[in-house]
């Protein structure tokens, strides 16, 4: 109980800080910030349930008024701009990638990939979308043609979330709880 | 400086958590149901003067402040739905937009953090049934709250020493220390919960 308290808050820290470090730039001039990173690791370590409670713990703290949503923005403010949709999907797209890693048969970095594009990817801009069409009325095609630009810069990050999980799970076998 | 927390003082700081959450959440819903544009402009003009009246122009900057990110994206949508022919839609949603996020930075610049963790505790209470810990809430609360700090630091020196080493720059090379660093954190910080005895 203390240890999966401990993994859930340390890790919402985690994604926090994820966020609001500055972002890398991509040679094509794309900005990343490893906020979905964070997202997709937080599946991947910690599993289905916990990945989603450290997730819904950094949300809940963004919305409350923490300056930890990329940007250094917060508060309920959020919920009602672009990022909306995509702040109440992070919590489900963890749970789908930790899903996946605990379930899938395979190499905990191939895993670790799939799960992060099924769950920070796809999942992820399912909700995000919603929440574009719902706050800004736009149309559904308008909205996804919209956040197109962003999925290269999230594949990258979905294949170094496979990296960043294989390497944990070789450093610290015992901390990634999602393949306890 | 990890707060929203205006630091000038208004009527509304002396409000209880609760009381302000409710008001919010009935003046969000209000804001969805009208939808012509003409009407929002009284909610809008109600949040304006609530900020006025309550810190005086420094309070009000503030707010504006914190409001700045989402303008470029108010302007957008409103520009799209004007090009697309429908500028009552756009003006509609500018202004629930507009009105929406204020309403909610004020209650964010006025509320203080351990207060509302106070009502959400409260509010979560009766989940106690299907096995939420009501203590433990508040605990991960404060423990990722002073746990931030920590990490930003572990961040900081990761990168000098990356930048000591190599003239890229630091980006993702990082991640994998900075999440050993917090999960090695996390052990620790069970120990001590352990030691402690009092999570459930």
């Amino acid at each position: 109980m203390e240890r999966k308290l401990a993994y859930v808050a340390l890790f919402a820290a985690l994604i926090a800080i994820l966020t609001i470090v500055p972002a890398v730039t991509l040679p094509i001039g794309v900005p990343i910030t490893a906020q979905s990173l964070g997202i997709m690791l937080a599946g991947a370590v910690l599993g289905a349930r916990l990945g989603f409670l450290a997730v819904a713990l950094y949300v809940a703290l963004g919305l409350l008024g923490l300056p930890i949503f990329s940007g250094g923005t917060g508060g309920f403010g959020v919920l009602a701009g672009p990022t909306g949709g995509f702040i109440i999907g992070f919590p489900v797209a963890a749970f789908v990638t930790g899903l996946v890693v605990e379930k899938l048969r395979a190499p905990v970095g191939v895993a670790t990939f799939v799960g992060s594009i099924l769950g920070g990817i796809v999942v992820l801009y399912i909700l995000g979308i919603a929440g574009l069409v719902v706050n800004a009325g736009m149309e559904t095609k308008v909205a996804t043609v919209a956040m197109l630009p962003f999925v290269p810069g999230d594949l990258v990050k979905a294949v170094l979330a496979a990296f960043l999980a294989q390497g944990l799970a070789k450093a610290r076998p015992q901390g990634l709880l999602s393949r306890a | 400086m990890l707060s929203l927390l205006s630091p000038v003082e208004t009527p509304f700081h002396r409000l209880p958590a609760g009381t302000k959450l409710l008001a919010l959440c009935l003046f969000t819903a209000l804001l969805v149901v009208i939808r012509a544009p003409l009407p929002l402009l009284l909610p809008l003009g109600l949040v304006a003067a609530l900020y006025l009246w309550g810190g005086g122009w420094r309070f009000a900057r503030h707010g504006l402040r914190l409001m700045r990110p989402i303008l470029p994206f108010v302007v957008l949508v409103a520009a799209w739905h004007f090009y697309s022919g429908n500028p009552r839609l756009g003006a509609a949603i500018a202004l629930r937009l507009v009105t929406g996020v204020a309403a909610a930075n004020l209650f964010t610049m006025t509320t203080r953090l351990s207060d509302i963790v106070a009502v959400i505790e409260r509010l979560a209470a009766p989940l106690a049934r299907f096995g939420l810990p009501p203590r433990a809430l508040g605990l991960a609360v404060a423990l990722v709250i002073r746990f931030i700090p920590v990490m930003a630091e572990r961040v900081a020196r990761l990168t000098e020493a990356w930048r000591a080493r190599s003239a890229r720059r630091a980006g993702w090379h990082i991640v994998l220390p900075a999440t050993l660093g917090a999960l090695d954190d996390a052990e620790q910080v069970a120990e001590a919960l352990r030691a402690r005895g009092d999570v459930r």
